[in-house]
């Protein structure tokens, strides 16, 4: 009832090939895009914007990035959080040495040069493979995070080490510092998420998607039919790298305004971006929304019913979140260890066939 | 349904709606996370303070005062998550208890036009009110600590540190890292070495740190720590045996939780503090009878009287004199965020107005102006006796080297101004 799909008929691949071949899932999806650009910006306010969407766009991005690395491409990485500090460091040199450069060109740089890092640390991948790896990537969390709290260059030497992000426009709308308004936070992470998940979309069904599903599926399989771990592991890593490099100069510039390495982007931010591709689904894009939703918005909404709806004290509500969450967490791994992504298509296709399964 | 859920999580997401027609001060509070040790005293002792204003006096000229309480757990994201859901209240002001959530919202209070408040924490060179229109850091910063500090060793060393070693031992972030700048000065002024030993939060892992001043032997150790750093730091300098009286905390590094977990072993350690300790004030008899016993009190109501509880109920004190200030000035009972400013700016809290409040030589002399946002810096020392279990106050209040200082925020606030394009004002 819900799907109908009688005299949806497909006359050629491309059609059949296309992201959202239900005709239902595209106009959802426009209808989506619709609301998301067109009413959201025009009612949004700063509490909206700074303390749920903002948060769940940017986060949402980063967890797009590690499931290309984890998720399409089978490489366990907890550097999370460094590389999101490179984008965060990248970002604020950038802003600072170059001023009158649009500030989206300093976030795409900051990308790139997130990239490069990533690549370096990648390298080791070529020769070790799981919890090995995992291990790598844990020291580039901690070099990194070391490196920018023990060279002052990357904090343009303040007293403090802090990093403040000074104003900066686009299309003469302020998008960092104080004065941004709601609605232009918004759009910017916004942008970012479409084009970025549009990107990954297309990439991880493309050629380079299908060489990073079989290294995952059985590397030496993937090797003996032509496809080049080297390259397929280094362009999983730089991909993973730019899209999560961008997540954290989105994160500071935008969102947090101010940061500091080891408080923004220690070792609990890698862990808090891996459980969202974990929660939301291994090699899914729609899952890494999911999954950055789950973790994002749950805690805010958590607090908002206990301490503001019931008037519990904050502290037993912050001690009952965690308990919350955590059992939340355990639950849907045991009903559903495939995350929300698997949870919502098998979903679909009882829905396709509701209400006649026969 | 599917509806009604979403209009259910929309309402969830949206904060809670504000009382109208009070006084909102927010109490940016963490009870829970590695510093909770240190936020819950805090946070009681700022609740209780207007809590009694509300019982014994109606509030303050009349108007009631209400603290809305947020968890921030000291993350910087939470931190601004609250910020957010507090500024649909109105508030007057906000005290973050959290150097590194004060960072965050020095530009964003200067943009929404309220006042930030923070005692003894945050950004010392806010103390250039010409510079930082909307941060207020009376009565004592980090930099006069640190001053207050060396002056400290000097008084035990004679007046001579020539070839003295001293050692910092720091929580490695932007509060932690605050006195390096005036520490090498002041080691270049006086001629002793510094050895800055950072320690990664939240401070639970310091064995190396330890072990190289027990092979480097400072003479003195300066510690800036919080939460559980303190803690580790204490018991480690009595695993080595460090002389007790020979570490010197900042003030955020001396309260009794930090230093009983060490036991015995603890005894004579020196802290600094901008106020009084102890529950000797005839300000704890009116909190007795109109907040404790009437079961009013904050939490679970146990840290009354300790020193971090103290010290939010002092800030608490001064925003209300802040607030009353403001209103005499504004010549209105209802004041907006703005015009508590103009009440902080006016703020003269004298001697004579500690004795009528209660505490009698509990805090020093506040009187705040235009260009003058941080006070006179003053701070004296307090000393952990064991076997009593409390601290007792060692020396007066010692004045900070200004001389070194002054230059130090001179520069720091300009090097801000200039990033951030304030223009100076008060001219």
């Amino acid at each position: 009832m819900i799907y109908r799909e009688a005299g949806d008929f497909k006359t050629g691949y491309r059609e059949d090939g296309q992201t959202f071949p239900i005709k239902l899932d595209r106009w959802a999806y426009y209808g989506v895009l619709a609301v998301a650009f067109g009413i959201i910006p025009f009612v949004i306010n700063d509490y909206w914007a700074s303390a749920v969407l903002v948060p769940f766009l940017i986060y949402a991005i980063a967890a797009m990035g590690l499931n290309i690395l984890t998720g399409y491409a089978g490489q366990v990485s907890l550097g999370t959080g460094g590389f999101m500090a490179v984008g965060a460091y990248a970002v604020y040199k950038l802003m600072t040495a170059f001023p009158d450069v649009n500030i989206v060109i300093h976030i795409l740089l900051a990308g790139f040069v997130t990239a490069f890092v990533g690549m370096l640390f990648g390298l080791p991948s070529l020769r070790i493979k799981g919890f090995y790896l995992a291990v790598a990537t844990l020291a580039a969390q901690f070099f990194l995070v070391w490196l920018f709290n023990k060279v002052p260059w990357f904090y343009n030497y303040s007293a403090s080490g802090q990093i403040t992000a000074p104003e900066r426009t686009f299309l003469g709308e302020a998008v960092t510092g104080p004065a941004s308004s709601a609605p232009a936070k918004y759009l910017i992470c916004l942008g970012f998420a479409f084009v970025l998940a549009w990107l990954a979309r297309n990439l991880t069904r493309g050629m380079l998607g299908r060489k990073w599903m079989a290294i995952r599926d059985m590397d030496i399989a993937a090797e003996i039919i032509g496809v080049n771990p080297l390259g397929a592991k280094l362009s999983a890593f730089a991909i993973s790298s730019f899209f999560i490099g961008v997540a954290g100069a989105l994160l500071f510039a935008v969102y947090l305004g101010a940061a500091e390495v080891g408080e923004a982007f220690g070792i609990n931010k890698s862990f808090l971006v891996l459980f969202m591709i974990i929660i939301g689904g291994l090699g899914s894009i729609f899952g890494s929304f999911a999954g950055a939703a789950f973790l994002v918005l749950l805690p805010v909404l958590l607090k908002n019913l206990l301490v503001g709806s019931l008037g519990w004290p904050t502290d037993l509500a912050a001690h009952l979140e965690l308990m919350i969450v955590g059992a939340l967490i355990v639950f849907f791994l045991i009903v559903e260890p495939h995350g929300l992504a698997r949870l919502w298509a098998l979903a679909k296709d009882k829905l396709r066939l509701w209400p006649f399964p026969h | 349904m599917t509806l009604k859920f979403t209009a259910l999580v929309a309402a969830g997401l949206m904060a809670a709606a504000p009382a109208m027609a009070d006084l909102v001060v927010p109490n940016l509070s963490y009870r829970t996370g590695p510093y909770a040790a240190n936020g819950i005293p805090y946070a009681d002792g700022f609740n209780d303070y207007f809590t009694l204003l509300n019982e014994r006096d109606g509030g303050i000229g009349g108007e009631r005062i209400q603290v809305p309480e947020c968890e921030t757990a000291y993350n910087t994201e939470k931190g601004v998550e609250c910020y957010e859901s507090l500024k649909g209240q109105n508030p007057l002001v906000m005290n973050p208890l959290s150097t590194g959530i004060t960072y965050q919202l020095i530009p964003k209070v200067g943009f929404d036009g309220i006042p930030l408040y923070t005692p003894g924490y945050g950004r010392t060179s806010a103390k250039n009110g010409k510079v930082f229109e909307w941060v207020f850091n009376a009565p004592a910063n980090y930099w006069d600590g640190a001053s207050v500090a060396v002056k400290h060793i000097l008084d035990q060393e004679g007046g001579d540190l020539n070839g003295k070693k001293i050692a910092l031992v720091y929580h490695n972030s932007a509060y932690g890292k605050e006195p390096i700048r005036t520490l090498q000065e002041l080691s270049e002024k006086h001629g002793f070495e510094l050895l800055e030993l950072p320690v990664d939060a939240p401070g639970q892992e310091q064995k190396s740190q330890w072990l190289q001043i027990r092979r480097d032997k400072p003479d003195y150790v300066i510690m800036y720590a919080w939460g559980v750093m303190n803690q580790v730091a204490i018991q480690e300098a009595v695993n080595i045996r460090f002389p007790m009286d020979h570490m010197i905390g900042i003030w955020w590094s001396g309260s009794e939780n930090d230093v009983k977990p060490a036991g015995a072993g603890a005894d004579g350690y020196k802290a600094l503090t901008f106020h009084g300790v102890g529950q000797d004030y005839p300000l704890y008899d009116d909190m007795k009878t109109h907040v404790l016993d009437a079961g009013k009190a904050s939490g679970a109501g146990d840290q009354v009287g300790t020193v971090l509880y103290s010290r939010g109920a002092y800030a608490a004190l001064v925003i209300a004199e802040a607030i009353r200030k403001g209103q005499e000035v504004a010549g209105t009972s209802q004041i907006s965020a703005a015009q508590l400013r103009d009440g902080f700016e006016a703020l003269d809290i004298t001697a004579e107005r500690m004795d009528e409040l209660g505490l009698p030589d509990f805090g020093q002399p506040v009187k705040l102006s235009c260009e003058n946002h941080g006070g006179d810096g003053l701070a004296r020392l307090q000393q952990w006796s064991a076997s009593e279990e409390k601290w007792t106050l060692i020396t007066d209040f010692i004045e900070p080297d200004e001389e070194v200082l002054a230059p130090l925020i001179a520069e720091d606030s300009a090097a801000y101004a200039a990033e951030a394009g304030v223009t100076e004002r008060c001219n």
